[in-house]
C-alpha cells in the first residue's frame, strides 16, 4: 500500500515535479474555436440577476431572523441565511476568483471580496491556491485543495459540514497574516510581491470581526455573530456536500479531468447555490466558460465524457462505498467508463490509473464506477 | 538584428480574436482588436506557459485559458493575478492583406 504525503513541502511534491506531473499538458475535448469563443463570451446580466437575488434573499432572511430573535420561529430564517452565507458564497468566491461571471471586471472583484470574507478565505492567498488547484488538479503534493485524501479523513469532512475546521483554520490564518506573517506552505504558491496584499486584507478583516464582537459584548447577545461569522459554521453543509463530490474517490496523479473529476446533475436550488459547479469536469477542462454557459458546454462535449451522476444522492451512493474502502485500501479508487463516442484515455500516461499494470503490485486498484 | 516576418493573412484573424504563429522555435500570439488594429505578443502566458491563442480576447485584453490571468495585449502589461510578469510585445504592420511582425 502506497503512503501519500499531501503537504506541498513533502516528498510527493518533489516526485510530482520529477515525473512531469506538475504543470503538465492536460487532456481537452476538441471544440471548434468559433464555438469556444461563443461559450467564453462574457456578459453581466445573468450574474447581476443572480447576485441581486442572492443578496436580496440574504437581507430578507437576516431581517426576519433578527425580527423574530430569540424565538424558535427565527431558526428557519437563520438556516436559510446561513446556507447563502456559508455555502452560496463558496461558489461566488470560486467563480468570481476565475473572473468569469461578470463581463465587468470590478463586479467580479467586488463579489469576490465579499464572498472571500464570508468564507474566511484570504482573497489574495486563495486566488493563488486555486490557480495551483487548476494547474495540478489532485496531484498529490502539488494541489493544496484536495478534500478527500487517502485514507479519507472522514471525521474532518464530517465536522466541516459545520464549518468547524475550515473556518477555524481561516480565522487562525487571518490572525497570522494580520501579524505580518505567512504560513510556509502559502509561501510556496504566493509570489512575494503579493505578500503585502495578503497582510492588508487580513488586518481589515480583523477590524470587522473586532467591531462585531464588541457589538455582541455590548448587546450581551450573539445576535451580531449570527449575522457575521457564525453562518460560516451553521450554513457550511451545502458547500461541503456538493464540494466533496467534485473529486472524491477518483484517480490521483492523472492529467485527464475525466479521470479525476465528477459531473453530477443537481436540482435547481442546489445549482443556484453552487452556481453550476456540478458541471465539474467541464469547468476544469475549460475554466474560461462562465457558470451560466456550463450546461451548454456539457451538452456539447458529453459524448466525450463519462456519464454524469444523475443526482446528489446517486453520486453519494457511488462515493461513500469507495471512501469507506479507501480507509483500509488507500490505493483503491473509481475509474469512470467512457462512452463509445469518447476519445479513449491515454493508456501510456495513465497506466496505473487505468489499472492495467497488473505486474506491479503497488499499483492502485481501479474499481469501475457505477 | 530584427527583421519583418510574414505571419498571416489579415483575414485569418477575426475581429476581437487571436491566433497562434510559430517561427523558428518561437511561438507568438497575434491579435486583431475590435477597432481593427493588429498586435503581437509572446505566445505563452508568463505565469505557467499556456498558449494564449486559446484564450479570450475582450476589448484590448487577452485572458489566459488556464487560470484567467489577463494582459493588455497592446502593451503586454499584466493586469490580473495570477499573472504578474508582463508579456513581450512586437511591432506589427499590415502590408496589403498580409500581417507582418518584427522580431
Amino acid at each position: 500500500m502506497n503512503t501519500r504525503d499531501y503537504s506541498l513541502l513533502g516528498p510527493d511534491a518533489a516526485r510530482a515535479v520529477d515525473t512531469g506531473l506538475a504543470a503538465a499538458d492536460w487532456y481537452h475535448t476538441d471544440i471548434p474555436r468559433k464555438d469556444m469563443k461563443a461559450l467564453m463570451k462574457r456578459e453581466d446580466q445573468p450574474a447581476i440577476r443572480d447576485t441581486v437575488l442572492l443578496f436580496g434573499l440574504m437581507v430578507v432572511f437576516a431581517a426576519l431572523g433578527i425580527a423574530l430573535w430569540p424565538s424558535l420561529w427565527s431558526v428557519p430564517f437563520w438556516l436559510a441565511y446561513g446556507v447563502l452565507y456559508g455555502s452560496a458564497m463558496d461558489s461566488r468566491w470560486h467563480e468570481c476568483g476565475h473572473g468569469t461571471p461578470f463581463r465587468t471586471g470590478r463586479y467580479n472583484d467586488w463579489v469576490y471580496q465579499v464572498a472571500s470574507f464570508c468564507m474566511v478565505r484570504n482573497p489574495v492567498s486563495w486566488r493563488w491556491s486555486h490557480a495551483r488547484h487548476h494547474t495540478d488538479t489532485v496531484i498529490v503534493g502539488r494541489d493544496p485543495e484536495i478534500v478527500a485524501m487517502r485514507p479519507p479523513a472522514l471525521f474532518r469532512i464530517f465536522i466541516n459540514l459545520f464549518g468547524v475546521l475550515d473556518a477555524l483554520q481561516g480565522w487562525k490564518r487571518m490572525l497570522l497574516n494580520a501579524s505580518g506573517r505567512l504560513d510556509p506552505e502559502e509561501a510556496t504558491y504566493i509570489p512575494e510581491s503579493e505578500h503585502p496584499k495578503v497582510i492588508r486584507v487580513a488586518r481589515i478583516w480583523v477590524v470587522i470581526y473586532a467591531v462585531t464582537l464588541t457589538l455582541a459584548v455590548a448587546m450581551q447577545s450573539i445576535l451580531p455573530l449570527m449575522v457575521i461569522g457564525l453562518p460560516r459554521l451553521y450554513g457550511a453543509w451545502h458547500h461541503v456536500m456538493t464540494g466533496v463530490l467534485q473529486h472524491a474517490g477518483l484517480a490521483e496523479n492523472v492529467i485527464d479531468h475525466r479521470l479525476n473529476s465528477r459531473t453530477v446533475y443537481m436540482n435547481p436550488v442546489s445549482r443556484f447555490i453552487y452556481w453550476n459547479m456540478n458541471y465539474h469536469v467541464e469547468h476544469h477542462m475549460f475554466p474560461m466558460v462562465p457558470y451560466h454557459r456550463l450546461p451548454e458546454l456539457h451538452a456539447m462535449i458529453k459524448h466525450d465524457l463519462p456519464a454524469a451522476n444523475p443526482s446528489i444522492w446517486a453520486a453519494y451512493r457511488e462515493v461513500l462505498p469507495i471512501l469507506r474502502r479507501q480507509l483500509a485500501y488507500h490505493d483503491d479508487f473509481l475509474t469512470r467508463t467512457l462512452p463509445e463516442t469518447a476519445r479513449p484515455y491515454r493508456a501510456d500516461l495513465h497506466q496505473s490509473a487505468l489499472g492495467n499494470s497488473a505486474a506491479d503490485t503497488s499499483t492502485p486498484t481501479a474499481v469501475p464506477a457505477e | 538584428m530584427t527583421n519583418w516576418i510574414d505571419a498571416c493573412g489579415a483575414d485569418d484573424i477575426e475581429e476581437e480574436d487571436v491566433i497562434r504563429f510559430d517561427h523558428e522555435g518561437r511561438t507568438f500570439a497575434i491579435y486583431r482588436s475590435p477597432d481593427d488594429n493588429y498586435f503581437c505578443t509572446d505566445g505563452l502566458c508568463s505565469h505557467e506557459q499556456v498558449h494564449l491563442a486559446d484564450g479570450l480576447v475582450m476589448d484590448h485584453t487577452i485572458e489566459c485559458p488556464k487560470h484567467n490571468g489577463q494582459f493588455d495585449y497592446r502593451s503586454g502589461e499584466a493586469l490580473r493575478a495570477p499573472v504578474c510578469v508582463n508579456l513581450a510585445t512586437y511591432p506589427v504592420k499590415v502590408e496589403g492583406d498580409r500581417v507582418l511582425i518584427e522580431i
